[in-house]
């Protein structure tokens, strides 16, 4: 009996291959973009880890209280006082992360005599692809290093760079009898190991907001699904009527289904995760440029397939087919032995979910409002556009039904009567389909809101920040300060740009001690300060600080922080949009005390325009500089607008991504409604209407579909921009943008809508116009 | 990334192609101990960086107030990569300590690594000074501690040095390899040691051996056994043996009044009576001593059979009962068993 439950069930593929490709492809396009999205996760952390693990992940460290470096005395200093501590230099060369790391003294250090090479040259283990120029040092290719990084031994690493021990690594095991810290060198703190690194914990918002899209089209894709099983049940009602008419008990037939659906859940499983194994390769390198250009992590630029991927994704596609097929199973199991398949029946039957639908919907969507006005956080965001989201999906159906019946009510003439009661009547089977549609174009008009506003926002800072005519890089220290000697007479002022590195509440902070100069006070704006807040800063009687250290440590225009061994008032909140970290101004006075060995490498040159060109050629013939290094404002300002550019990208793939994942659910159910709708046509056909006409009229009604959905997806885009901008951005990146709105954006994507829609509609349309007479008046003959 | 393999790059002692420790390997560049040496001190007490190899040794048999025997070790090995002493980071002087305090029942032990270069290890040659990290040995006292354990010991010198072989040169095997090699076995001790929590006062007497070469074993020699042995009469004898194709021995006779005799190849003998499992490795840890010439017929045991350190170059070094012929107490010290 069971063989031949399968033998009947299976043949319904047959007949409807279509509605197979909809469900498998519905399954792995969701499943895709899901594990794709986990696997740049995956990956992006595996490179973190391993950064960290690499030289002192899970040791507690010392630093200096103030950022600075630690001589090599207080080093030796600490191990005579019986600290067990082993020092590390992290320093660039040639724009590599060099770490300088002492063997001998490194904790949990076993001696291993498998490998006793001695080279006779220094050596620095490098990552792949990472060039070291000097001639001093030979170069071994690791390839488990982290990208961009080298290690070598400390002697080594100290020669190549002149750096001093950066921290300590704490070994968990210290000897019975040492002195107190702070007797040996007061300016040393220790730092308890913290779990994670902070490129993790910084980078973790960026990684949320990728599973947020990742789960976004799974969500779509489910909905693809769902409504395939609902047609595709609906369609075997006959079938297991008629099994169960014969004798088959009904359990037997139900675990028969749910096991087809299981096969074909993991098939499409599979392809998904292979899918996604190409869109994840495809992103990575752009989701490496986005990571590196908003938080300074590496992330390796190729992709491993690790096996957690195929167990995640084929996990995810059997849950996500199970979920979307509950119901329909469901009411397979209760339907009574002799009820017919009836389409129309199906409509009503959904007609009365609706009432549920837009309960659930109004209270998600009041729920994200009242979430809106009192939560903070990442969380509270995400789940904000979560209740926004989903609400707004589950009133699509409703908001067109009701559309629908008033449309149908003040039409006048049949055939108008007819196309609107016709729409609404295939509304079960298109309402998910509308309803993805309407959340990809929220997405997309949420993001691109946001994306825009970002980029105007960014290029007015630009604007602000790089005020200086002329950038110049030195070489060092020395030159620096020979560029300064030779510039002085040149130009009419010399802005030195030089920081130190802090710490402030325990969020790494840079300190920056710009000299007095008109410049500040006429072209950065601050977002909150005190009167004359510049004559303050380089008066040294106030520190202004950017937004990000403001959200994170909680400072306030008027609150005391403490920086270069001062209590300074916070006189000015500063926009600092692209930076991950903390930054303190503070005035040229008091930072000099503060490091009076600090000397400027780079420099803001203000000069009159019109002798630019020509003291930028002096400036490189006599101090051996490259174009690089001596920039000027617009070729800087492009660049930066190149790397704010190149942060997007994968917003901007994931949303077009998300968008054609909603077109091919569209088609998908308008082809499966071409099919299941000759009962409907059939006799519209048959008092006079020709197939031309009716397939016009696919064509018009998936125009209206469109361009309805695209009027619902506007508000809520809206609402998700500013969900965007005022709570996940907030949380996410320390600070907050303005929201500007982009009408013609939203025109062209109203547009791409209607054309997509009609491009899903073109081939039911062109079915329906040249169905063979004879199909349509079959209908009659087999009027049930 | 595999950091053990820079490690090892800089360790000569881990490119262990020939001998026990590399101590059999040739000395490109680096000093030979010859006959005719003039010792100078303090100078000598300092490093010789121009040989490869060096140590600074301190055994110890000490008795608590309830006549518990104990035994104390503090060692720092100097292995140079080139024959300079340099300054900074990258100085070619990789330092060593190894440290040792032996309960009848524990063994405790820790090792450190240093570069004298910055200063975190080294040896004056203004007086005995050698440290590494807080570990201090000098002509008054010596320290050296671990995770769960420590010593404080003061020392008073109270002999002659005392030079082996032939004024100092110690010839190790009948090819010739040699080290300089003196000793000053007077040394009294008092002091604490540290261990379960608890403070003991110790007092006993301490044995100080100095020796540096650049290829002190032949390479097919693979590890020795030395003893240092102090006997009730106020005699002393230092013996070894070094194992490879052939066994090759030398001994001192220490006579109570700072008086040295050498013996050559042969006319020291020890032979294992008892061997005992530690750490997986079966080692000797009774044995028994003989040296005709001067009437010794002894048997040495092992205070704490498991006193094993297994670190870096692992071996055996610990406190023995000396009975027979003469009684006593003294230390052992076993390598290449491993």
């Amino acid at each position: 009996m069971t063989r031949a439950i399968w033998s009947a069930v299976l043949s319904h593929w047959r007949r409807m291959p279509l509605q197979l490709f909809t469900l498998v492809m519905g399954l792995a396009l969701a499943t895709a973009l899901w594990s794709g999205v986990q696997a740049i996760n995956a990956e992006a952390r595996a490179s973190y880890a391993a950064a960290s693990d690499e030289l002192t992940g899970g040791f507690d460290r010392i630093e200096r209280a103030d950022g600075g470096s630690i001589s090599v005395d207080t080093f030796v200093a600490l191990r005579r006082a019986g600290w067990l501590v082993s020092p590390v230099i992290v320093a660039d060369l040639d724009g590599t992360q060099v770490a300088g790391i002492d063997v001998l003294t490194m904790p949990d250090f076993v001696l291993d005599d498998s490998q006793s090479v001695t080279p006779s040259t220094p050596t620095l283990w490098v990552a792949e692809n990472v060039k070291i120029t000097s001639k001093t040092v030979t170069t071994v290719v690791d390839a488990d290093l982290p990208p961009g990084t080298a290690v070598g031994d400390i002697g080594v690493v100290s020669d190549l760079t002149g750096a001093d021990i950066s921290y300590l690594v704490v070994n968990p095991v210290q000897p019975l009898f040492q002195e107190k810290l702070d007797s040996i060198s007061p300016e040393l703190v220790i730092l308890e190991a913290s779990g994670e690194t902070d490129i993790a914990q910084l980078t973790d918002s960026f990684h949320l907001n990728l599973t947020a899209f990742g789960l976004l089209s799974f969500v779509v894709g489910i909905f693809i699904v769902h409504g395939a099983v609902g047609l595709i049940f609906e369609q075997r009602r006959p079938l297991v009527r008629t099994l169960r008419s014969v004798g088959a008990p009904l359990g037997q037939i139900i675990t028969v289904m749910a096991l087809e659906l299981l096969v074909i859940a993991i098939l499409a499983g599979a392809i998904g995760v292979i899918l996604g194994y190409f869109i994840a390769s495809a992103l990575l390198p752009d989701v490496a440029a986005t990571l590196r250009g908003l938080y300074g992590a590496e992330v390796g630029g190729t992709l491993t397939l690790r096996p957690i991927w195929w167990i995640s994704g084929l996990g995810i596609a059997v849950v996500g087919a199970m979920i979307a097929s509950i119901r329909a199973l469901l009411s397979i199991a209760r339907m009574p032995i002799l009820k017919i398949a009836q389409p129309r029946s199906w409509a009503m039957q959904s007609g009365r979910g609706q009432v549920v639908l837009s309960v659930i919907g109004i209270g998600l969507i009041a729920a994200a409002g009242i979430l809106s006005l009192f939560a903070t956080g990442l969380l509270a965001g995400f789940a904000i556009l979560a209740a926004l989201l989903i609400g707004a999906a589950s009133l699509v159906p409703v908001v067109w039904t009701l559309f629908l019946a008033g449309t149908e009510r003040s039409a006048s003439g049949p055939i108008a009567k007819w196309f609107w009661a016709d729409t609404r009547q295939q509304m079960p089977g298109l309402s998910l389909a509308l309803a993805a549609l309407m959340l990809a174009m929220a997405a997309n008009i949420g993001v691109s809101t946001m994306v825009g506003s970002f980029r105007n926002t960014f290029q007015g800072f630009l604007d602000q920040r790089l005020a200086s005519e002329v950038y110049i890089d030195t070489k060092s220290a020395e030159q620096g300060q020979n560029f300064v000697d030779w510039a002085a007479g040149r130009v009419d002022a010399i802005l030195p740009i030089d920081k130190a590195d802090v710490n402030i509440s325990g969020i790494p902070t840079e300190l920056y001690g710009p000299v007095a100069h008109q410049t500040y006070r006429d072209h950065w704006a601050f977002l909150s300060a005190k009167q004359d807040a510049w004559e303050t800063i380089h008066a040294g009687d106030g520190a202004a600080i950017n937004e990000q250290l403001s959200y994170r440590g909680g400072y306030k225009v008027g609150d005391v922080i403490v920086v270069a061994g001062v209590a300074l008032p916070v006189v000015g909140v500063y926009g600092d949009y692209g930076n991950p970290i903390g930054q303190v101004i503070i005035g040229r006075d008091l930072f000099l005390q503060a490091y009076p060995d600090s000397a400027a490498t780079s420099f803001g040159i203000r000069i009159a325009p019109e002798r630019m060109s020509e003291f930028m050629a002096e400036a490189r013939e006599e101090f051996g500089l490259s174009g690089q290094d001596v920039i000027d404002q617009n070729a800087l300002k492009a660049y930066s607008m190149e790397v704010f550019e190149r942060t997007f990208t994968v917003t901007a793939s994931l949303n077009v991504l998300t968008l054609g994942v909603a077109g091919f659910a569209i088609l998908m159910s308008l082809l499966t409604l071409a099919g299941m709708r000759l009962p409907q046509l059939a006799p519209v056909w048959a008092i006079g209407l020709d197939r031309r006409q009716l397939g016009w009229i696919e064509l018009a009604r998936a125009v209206i579909l469109a361009i309805g959905t695209a009027v619902i997806a506007l508000p809520v885009g809206l609402a998700l921009a500013w969900v965007l901008l005022a709570v996940v951005n907030v949380a996410a990146f320390g600070w907050r943008l303005p929201m500007q709105v982009f009408p013609v954006d939203y025109a062209v994507l109203g547009i791409q809508a209607v054309v997509a829609a009609i491009i899903a509609a073109i081939w039911p349309a062109v079915r329906i116009a040249r169905m063979p007479p004879a199909d349509l008046t079959k209908v009659f003959a087999n009027e049930r | 990334m595999n950091v053990k393999a820079i490690v090892l790059c800089i360790l000569p002692m881990c490119a262990m192609a020939q001998g026990f420790a590399g101590l059999g390997e040739t000395v490109d560049g680096f000093a030979v101990p010859t006959a005719g040496y003039q010792f100078m001190f303090p100078e000598d007490h300092g490093a010789h960086p121009e040989f490869r190899i060096e140590w600074w040794y301190v055994t110890a048999n000490l008795t608590g107030p309830d006549g518990t025997q104990y035994g104390a070790q503090w060692t720092v090995f100097r292995n140079a990569l080139e024959p300079e002493m340099g300054t900074g980071w990258g100085a070619p002087q990789i330092w060593l300590g190894h440290a040792a305090l032996t309960t009848p029942t524990d063994h405790y032990y820790a090792e450190r690594f240093g570069r004298s270069g910055i200063g975190q290890a080294g040896a004056k040659d203004t007086s005995l000074d050698v440290w590494i990290d807080e570990w201090e040995l000098t002509d008054n006292h010596m320290t050296a501690q671990g995770a769960d354990w420590a010593y404080h010991l003061d020392l008073q010198f109270d002999g002659p040095l005392v030079f082996h072989g032939d004024n100092g040169l110690s010839v190790k095997s009948s090819a010739g390899q040699a080290s300089y090699y003196y000793s000053q076995p007077y040394i009294r001790v008092s002091g604490s040691i540290f261990v379960d929590g608890a403070e003991i006062p110790v007092m006993g007497q301490a044995w100080m051996d100095r020796e540096w070469s650049s290829q002190p074993l032949a390479s097919d020699q693979s590890g020795w056994d030395w003893f240092s042995l102090s006997f009730d009469t106020g005699d002393k004898l230092m013996g070894f043996q070094l194992r490879g194709t052939d066994t090759y021995t030398s001994a001192s006779w220490i006579s109570a009044d700072g008086g040295v005799t050498a013996y050559s190849d042969g006319a020291f003998l020890a032979e294992p009576i008892t061997v005992h499992e530690t750490a997986g490795v079966t080692l000797p840890v009774e044995w028994r001593v003989t040296l005709p010439l001067q009437g010794v017929d002894v048997i040495v045991n092992a205070i704490n059979p498991d006193a094993y350190l297994p670190v870096s170059v692992p071996y055996w070094e610990g406190p023995v009962t000396v009975t027979g012929s003469h009684g006593g107490v003294g230390y052992l010290e076993m390598t290449g068993y491993d």
